[in-house]
């Protein structure tokens, strides 16, 4: 199983701000697990849309899309920092 | 030449807290334990009353609670890494916020000026566009995200082929 967390206006837009998948063959990398999210609904479509800039985290720490992803692992895919 | 190697164990101090806070009686603190440093170099980052515009009544600040003590951990270790500090301290809030509250919080503690404050440049850079919080602000047309500024992601890129 993986952990999808969703921040701040991406958050809104899905409407929800955690999710639970299964680890399977369609979640092998960052930018799988994000393709595999658009998937679930219109508005995860909308919210995390090719046209808008989304950061990723993987286990807490930025990374980039092309990284790998293991069972257990959490995710978290939000838009530019904005703090200080 | 510094009197002592503070590269080896530069003492980090990270708070990220709901909590408003005293820049003042941090700075003194801050003064009070800096042992063999002979700078110290502050930034305070306050909330804007006036963003693109418009008024702003309130922020509300949205953070990643698991991953943003150690992104801001990891920031000022690479600071420590970079120049020759002491130590780097971090306070940043998170929550609801009135304009002009104190929003950050950088000290850095060094032998000499130069590395303390290039440290704390460099530290409040990447917290920028590293650190995981986002704002919210409230204006009298409703609320909205704060976008992130280009300005923001070039300041933090000039460091990669320094120091």
């Amino acid at each position: 199983m993986i952990t999808v967390r969703y921040f701040a206006s991406i958050r809104e837009a899905v409407g929800k701000e955690l999710e639970y998948f299964n680890y399977g063959e369609e979640v092998q990398t960052i930018s799988a697990v994000l393709d595999f999210c658009r998937a679930q609904s219109n508005q995860h479509a909308e919210a995390l849309a090719i046209t808008k800039a989304v950061r990723a985290a993987l286990n807490q720490t930025l990374t980039s899309l092309e990284a790998p992803v293991a069972d257990g692992d959490e995710i978290a895919f939000f838009p530019p920092v904005t703090g200080g | 030449m510094p009197a002592q190697d503070f590269s080896l164990s530069p003492f980090i101090e990270i708070r990220v807290q709901a909590e408003a806070f005293k820049p003042g009686e941090e700075l003194d603190r801050w003064c009070a334990r800096s042992d063999g440093a002979g700078a110290i170099a502050s930034f305070v980052g306050l909330v804007r009353d006036l963003n693109l515009g418009d008024q702003v009544s309130a922020l509300h600040l949205e953070h990643y609670p698991g991953m943003t003590h150690q992104a801001l951990n990891l920031i000022a270790a690479q600071a420590s890494a970079k120049w020759s500090i002491s130590a780097v301290g971090v306070i940043h809030r998170f929550g609801d916020l009135l304009p002009t509250e104190p929003i950050v919080m950088v000290m850095t503690s060094s032998a000499h000026r130069g590395d303390a404050f290039s440290a704390c440049e460099f530290v409040m850079d990447y917290l920028k566009t590293q650190a995981p919080f986002w704002k919210r602000e409230k204006t009298s047309s409703g609320t909205r995200w704060v976008e992130a500024r280009e300005s923001d992601m070039q300041a933090a890129a000039r460091w990669e082929d320094k120091g």
